[in-house]
């Protein structure tokens, strides 16, 4: 298993925000987690990320634990997250954005920049390369966030909600290009709201509620299981 | 510039050895804002730089060349070490500049209090024979050895950092400035980039100091590591502007010779305290006016008559 995320568990004082989850995740596997808001999914990310620190549990890549290494640390293994609240650097050029990610693996400057140029061309920002991130439409921004973390060259994206807010042909884009990137081989966890999205995407989905790992399946089992009913996509759900 | 040096007179190559001083002292300080990191406490390595050029030069009888790389690194230990503690403990922002005013007054009161190098009665050089002195053995001299010393010193960290800022570092120094959580996310390793960055800073504000201790030929705590000095050093680059490569020595032919002017006008007209008003209301005009500073309203005004 290339993800093992085992009893994860975060309280944030009193509040347990995430208890108990275990999954795992295969190479080349796209897998999404769902939940409704509060369901502790970004928080799930940040444990992995390792933006945050677990209360209690493990997470470990390719067998090796990164429980407790700092985010950078866990970057530079090759697992690379997207903000759900899109982080651009806004003092510098989109270009110079997506070079922070190709410095990952580049040390030459030039180097840095053909990959990234690479990843800005395959996300379709070209035209806007010099441009400011600060300068870019929501749209753009969420692109940009894509092609930062591509260009890390990563084994395993985590994407959150990089669709939210997009219009359906440009989530359509994004969904060819995470296809495209499970072709050459990379691996993907996203969460993701826009169900149409997961069903056609996802090879796997974990629902989370209240912090736990609900239920977990084919997309097509999970929209008929009951208890997601129930709890999140509610009792008239119809789904494509 | 610097070819016209011999043809100044003593009082324009004391002027400008000043000038260049502060160019180089805002170059190190604007280095580390690259990286987010604003110093208030830049007196503290140009004040041991200073002191420990001056101390194994005269007290050791090493040679000043060794003693100014001696005080070099001891100026970068000491900002690594800020460095290291305020990236390890997440201390960002303005708590980080309150870490480095710590810092430099902790270091000046333990000097005030050190009577190996002379508390706060003062470490001063013996006097050197001109005639016998050769500037290149003793990094001593008149005004010219000086004001060529300080021109070479700025221009060659003026290209150090250029080529510094074009590499992978620099991109994540900038990326750090920009958000820090964000670059840690892609891999940007903060603490070894945060610890870099002022190392270089510190260390290269120690070879300033080395020199200008070698000027002044006398060392004070509260003036060299002091308050007041940290603040001088930032100004000519936030005039100049911030963030640009070629904003602090622009600020410095600015803020020097209206310092240095100001003082003249006050003394002529004995009017006790005027200097600092003119200086400061002048200081203020430009930040209220031109809050990027000097240097990239000009940059700007030259590309939109170019085009």
């Amino acid at each position: 298993m290339m993800l093992q995320v085992r009893d994860l568990t975060k309280a944030f004082r009193g509040l347990v925000a995430v208890r108990d989850v275990s999954f795992d995740v295969a190479e080349r596997e796209i897998v999404a987690l769902i939940g409704p808001n509060g369901a502790g999914k970004t928080t799930c990310f940040n444990l992995i990320a390792g933006a945050l620190r677990p209360t209690s549990g493990s997470v470990s890549l390719n067998g090796e634990n990164l429980t407790g290494l700092a985010p950078e640390q866990i970057a530079l293994r090759g697992l690379v997250r997207t903000f759900q609240i899109v982080r651009p650097m806004v003092g510098l050029t989109v270009l110079e954005n997506v070079m922070m990610g190709a410095f990952a693996r580049i040390s030459n400057v030039n180097e840095a920049a053909s990959v990234a140029k690479q990843a800005i061309m395959r996300i379709g920002l070209q035209d806007k390369a010099d441009a400011l991130a600060g300068d870019l439409t929501l749209p753009d921004r969420k692109m940009l966030e894509l092609a930062r973390a591509i260009a890390t060259e990563p084994r395993l994206l985590l994407l959150d909600e990089v669709m939210a807010g997009l219009r359906s042909s440009e989530s359509d884009r994004i969904v060819e290009i995470i296809q495209e990137l499970r072709g050459g081989g990379m691996t993907v966890l996203l969460i993701e709201h826009v169900m149409r999205v997961v069903m056609s995407l996802a090879d796997r989905v974990i629902v989370l509620h209240h912090g736990e790992k609900l239920a977990e399946g084919a997309p097509a089992d999970i929209g008929s299981n009951p208890k997601v009913i129930e709890s999140y996509l509610g009792k008239k759900a119809t789904l494509a | 510039m610097a070819a016209a040096g011999p043809l100044l007179d003593s009082f324009w190559q004391s002027l400008l050895t000043l000038v260049f001083f502060y160019a180089f002292m805002g170059l190190t300080w604007n280095l580390m804002m690259s990286a987010g990191l604003l110093s208030l406490g830049h007196g503290l390595f140009l004040g041991l730089g200073a002191y420990a050029t001056a101390v194994f030069t005269a007290t050791g009888g090493l040679s000043p060349w060794i003693s100014i790389l001696i005080g070099a690194a001891i100026s970068a230990v000491a900002g690594s070490a800020i460095a290291w503690i305020g990236g390890r403990f997440s201390v960002r922002g303005v708590q980080f500049a309150l870490l480095t005013i710590a810092f430099a007054e902790l270091a000046r009161v333990l000097f005030d209090n050190w009577d190996f190098v002379g508390s706060t009665g003062g470490f001063f050089l013996k006097a050197i024979n001109p005639d016998t002195n050769r500037p290149l053995l003793t990094l001593r001299g008149g005004t010219l050895f000086f004001y060529l010393a300080f021109v070479l010193i700025t221009a060659g960290a003026y290209f150090l950092i250029r080529a510094l800022m074009a590499s992978r570092w620099g991109y994540r120094w900038r990326g750090i400035n920009e958000d820090e959580d964000a670059a840690r996310a892609l891999g940007v390793p903060a603490l070894r980039s945060k610890v870099l960055v002022v190392a270089i800073s510190a260390g290269l504000a120690g070879v300033g100091g080395g020199l200008f201790g070698f000027l002044q030929g006398s060392l004070f705590p509260d003036s060299i590591m002091g308050l007041r000095i940290s603040i001088e050093v930032l100004i000519a680059p936030i005039i100049g502007g911030v963030g640009s490569l070629f904003g602090p020595i622009v600020g410095a032919f600015f803020v020097v010779p209206l310092m240095e002017g100001s003082n003249v006008l006050g003394q002529r007209m004995g009017f006790y305290g005027l200097n600092t008003m003119i200086y400061g209301a002048v200081i203020l005009g430009v930040i209220a006016f031109l809050p990027d500073g000097i240097w990239p309203r000009i940059v700007r005004f030259v590309a939109a008559r170019r085009s």
